[in-house]
C-alpha cells in the first residue's frame, strides 16, 4: 500500500543525526513533518537527503488543512509537491483535521463535525491531494477533545468513506483512538473492531499526556512527550494480531529524549510486529 | 567625494581588490574556511514540531489583557545585567 | 453552515472572550473546558515557535516575560503559513513598536539577528563564485556592475552593540556589563552548513546592505562613504570574496557572470 517495508520507524528529529549516523540503525523507516523541510536549501535538506540514501522515508503533512470547510491552499500543496519530488518518500500523509482559516494558520489539528457536507469536502480535498502529487496518500484519524452535536456519521464510517471514495490509504494512530475514547468516555476497542483495518497503510504510536477536568474526569492530550502509554501497546498488539505486519511508527515531538531512549521505543514496537510474523509464519 | 570620484577611484579599488584574494574559491577552500570560522548555531531546531498538544490548558483559558496600557511583567533574564549607558529605561531610537 | 462553524471556531481559538462555537459538545466536561484544549494548543504551539527562533531574546527578557510578549505577537499575528520557519520574520519589527519592551531598546535587533540566523539556516545551497569576473568588466561598467549576494547573506546594523549582545545571549561569552556601549554590525552568514555571525564595521555593513537590497556597486560604495568616510573598498571588495558572499556578478548588459 506504501512503499514503507513493515517494520518500526521512528521521528527523526535533527538533533539525533550524528548518532543515528554513527551506526546502522535497527529501525525500517524515519518520518518527518512535511513542514519542516520546506525551507530552500540548507542541513534540513542535506540530513534529510543524507538518511533517505540508507533507510525508506516517511513524509508526514500538518499543514494541509484537508479538513477545510474552504478551498486548499494551492501554494502549499505546490510545496509539498516539490518536497516530494525532490526527496521521493515511500509515503506521504495527512490527517482528517483542519488547520487553516481565511488565511490564518493555527498550529493545530482541529476536528470536524462528521456528516455529508464535510465528508464530500474531504473527498474533494484529498482527490485534490493525489491528482497534485500523483500518488496515494493516506490519511489519519485525528485525537479529539469536542465533539459536534451535528456529526451524524462514525469517525470510523467517515473515514472508510473517504478511503472508498478517493482510494487513498488510512493512517491509524492508536494513541488517538485511546485519546479520544477516553475523552469521549467511547470504547477503543469497539472503534478498533469498526475500523476498516485492511485500509491501513501505517500505524502510529504515541505519548500522551493525562489530567482532570473539573468534574474529575481523566481527559487526555494527545502530546507526543513521552513514552508510549501500556494501554496503547495492548490495543496496538490486538491490531497487529489481526493485520500482521504493518509499517509502525513511533512518534516523540515534545521534550525529545536522546536517540537511544526513541530507538527503544521503536525496538518494542518491532518486537509486536515480529511476534505477529513468527505467528503468521 | 562627488558620483564621477567614486566611479574613478571604484576602478583601482577594484584591480587591487581582484589582486588581494585568490582568484580561485575551491569547493576545499571553502570548507577550510567554514571550519576556521566560529559558527554559531548548529542546533537549529524545525519549528513545525508543536502539532501535537503541549498538554496543559492554562495558557489558553487566560486572557491577553495588553491593550497598551496594562502590562504586569518585568523582565528578569540577563537585560538586569546588561544595563544601557541610559540604565533599563534608556530610550534611545534604534537603527537598523 | 461548515463554514460558518469553522469562521466561528477560528474566532475563538485566539480570543478568550469569544464564546465556543455553538454545536461543540462534550460528552463528560463542559464544553469551554475542553474548548480550552485547543486554545492552548494553538497559543502554546506557536509561542513554542517563537522561542525556537528567539532564543537569545527570551534569555533577555526571561521566560515569563518572553511568553508574555510572544502570546500578545501571536494574538495580533497569527501565522499566514503552515510553514512555521518563516513565522516570526515580523517579530523584531512588532518588538520595536511595543511599548513595554522599550525599556530594552536593543531587543529589537537581537531579534533581526536571530530572525536572520534561521532564514540563512534554511537558506537556498548555492555556491560562492570568485572575483575573476570583474577583471573582464570594463572600468567604465563597474560602477554600473551588481554582485549578487548568497541566499543566505544578511546584515544587521544597530547603535547598540548587538553582536556583544547576542553572543553573550547565545552562550558564546559570558553575561557581563558592557563597558564600552558603542553600536556594532552583524554579518550573518552561511558558508557551509553552518550559520556564521560575524561583527563587521558600519562602512562594510552600509556597503553589503545596499548589495542585498540589489544596488549596484558604484551605489553600495556611496552609501557606505555616506556612512563611514574611511571606507576601504579595496577592502571591503577584497572581503566580499575572501569571505565567500557573492553568487554572482552582473555587468550592466552582459548579463550574469557566473
Amino acid at each position: 500500500m506504501t512503499g514503507l517495508p513493515r517494520a518500526a520507524g521512528a521521528t527523526f528529529k535533527t538533533e539525533h543525526f550524528s548518532d543515528i549516523r554513527a551506526a546502522r540503525q535497527p529501525v525500517g523507516f524515519f518520518e518527518v513533518h512535511a513542514e519542516n523541510y520546506m525551507g530552500a536549501g540548507g542541513s534540513a535538506h542535506a540530513e534529510l537527503a543524507s538518511l533517505r540514501d540508507d533507510y525508506a522515508l516517511s513524509i508526514h503533512g500538518v499543514g494541509l488543512s484537508i479538513g477545510s470547510a474552504g478551498p486548499l491552499d494551492r501554494e502549499h500543496l505546490a510545496r509539498v509537491k516539490a518536497l516530494c519530488a525532490r526527496h521521493e518518500p515511500d509515503s506521504f500523509s495527512e490527517h482528517l483535521a483542519w488547520s487553516t482559516h481565511d488565511s490564518a494558520y493555527f498550529n493545530d489539528l482541529l476536528p470536524l463535525p462528521y456528516t455529508e457536507e464535510t465528508l464530500a469536502r474531504v473527498i474533494a480535498h484529498v482527490d485534490e491531494v493525489q491528482t497534485a502529487l500523483g500518488r496515494r496518500m493516506l490519511l489519519e484519524n485525528p485525537a479529539t477533545y469536542v465533539v459536534f452535536a451535528e456529526s451524524d456519521i462514525p469517525e470510523t464510517v467517515f473515514l472508510e468513506e473517504i478511503a472508498r471514495r478517493t482510494g487513498c490509504g488510512l493512517l491509524l494512530d492508536v494513541n488517538n483512538v485511546f485519546v479520544s475514547a477516553v475523552n469521549h468516555q467511547t470504547d477503543a476497542r469497539a472503534y478498533l473492531s469498526a475500523f476498516p483495518l485492511e485500509r491501513v497503510g501505517e500505524i502510529h504510536l504515541a505519548g500522551h499526556d493525562e489530567a482532570e477536568d473539573a468534574n474529575g474526569d481523566k481527559v487526555l492530550i494527545d502530546a507526543h512527550g513521552s513514552p508510549v502509554s501500556d494501554p496503547v501497546w495492548t490495543l496496538y498488539t490486538e491490531v497487529i494480531a489481526r493485520t500482521g505486519p504493518v509499517p509502525t511508527l513511533v512518534e516523540w515531538d515534545n521534550d525529545v529524549p536522546s536517540w537511544e531512549v526513541l530507538k527503544r521505543e521503536a525496538r518494542l514496537a518491532q518486537a509486536v510486529l515480529d511476534a505477529a510474523e513468527r505467528k503468521a509464519a | 567625494m562627488s558620483v564621477q570620484s567614486v566611479n574613478l577611484a571604484l576602478a583601482g579599488s577594484v584591480a587591487a581588490a581582484v589582486a588581494l584574494v585568490p582568484l580561485a574559491v575551491s569547493a576545499q577552500g571553502m570548507q577550510k574556511d567554514a571550519e576556521k570560522e566560529k559558527c554559531y548555531g548548529v542546533s537549529l531546531k524545525g519549528q513545525n514540531d508543536c502539532a501535537a498538544g503541549p498538554g496543559t490548558t492554562c495558557a489558553g483559558t487566560s486572557k491577553v489583557d495588553y491593550q497598551g496600557n496594562a502590562w504586569k511583567y518585568v523582565a528578569k533574564g540577563t537585560c538586569t545585567t546588561m544595563k544601557t549607558p541610559g540604565g533599563m529605561g534608556s530610550l534611545e531610537p534604534t537603527k537598523s | 453552515m461548515f463554514t460558518d462553524l469553522q469562521r466561528n471556531f477560528s474566532n475563538a481559538l485566539l480570543d478568550p472572550d469569544h464564546v465556543v462555537p455553538s454545536g461543540v459538545t462534550a460528552r463528560t466536561a463542559a464544553a469551554t473546558e475542553r474548548f480550552a484544549i485547543y486554545r492552548n494548543n494553538v497559543i502554546v504551539g506557536l509561542v513554542g515557535a517563537l522561542r525556537s527562533r528567539f532564543p537569545a531574546v527570551e534569555k533577555i527578557v526571561g521566560v515569563d516575560y518572553f511568553a508574555a510578549v510572544a502570546r500578545v505577537f501571536v494574538s495580533g499575528h497569527p501565522p499566514r503559513s503552515p510553514v512555521l520557519l518563516e513565522y516570526g520574520d515580523d517579530f523584531a519589527a512588532f518588538l520595536e513598536r511595543f511599548e513595554p519592551a522599550r525599556e530594552i531598546p536593543y531587543l529589537p535587533d537581537v531579534a533581526r539577528i536571530e530572525s536572520a540566523r534561521v532564514r540563512a539556516y534554511h537558506a537556498a545551497d548555492d555556491t560562492a563564485c570568485d572575483a575573476s569576473g570583474l577583471v573582464s568588466v570594463a572600468p567604465d561598467r563597474l560602477p554600473a556592475t551588481r554582485l549578487i549576494l548568497r541566499d543566505a547573506v544578511a546584515v544587521v546594523r544597530s547603535v547598540h552593540p548587538v553582536v556583544t549582545i547576542w553572543a553573550m545571549n547565545s552562550g558564546e561569552r559570558p553575561v557581563e556589563e558592557i563597558v564600552n556601549w558603542a553600536g556594532e554590525c552583524a554579518l550573518i552568514v552561511r558558508p557551509g552548513r553552518d550559520v556564521v555571525v560575524r561583527q563587521i564595521d558600519g562602512g562594510a555593513a552600509s556597503f553589503i546592505a545596499a548589495l542585498r537590497r540589489g544596488e549596484s556597486l558604484g551605489v553600495a560604495v556611496e552609501s557606505a562613504l555616506a556612512d563611514d568616510t574611511d571606507f576601504n573598498t579595496t577592502q571591503a571588495v577584497a572581503d566580499l570574496f575572501a569571505h565567500h558572499l557573492v553568487a554572482s556578478i552582473e555587468t550592466d548588459t552582459a548579463g550574469s557572470i557566473q
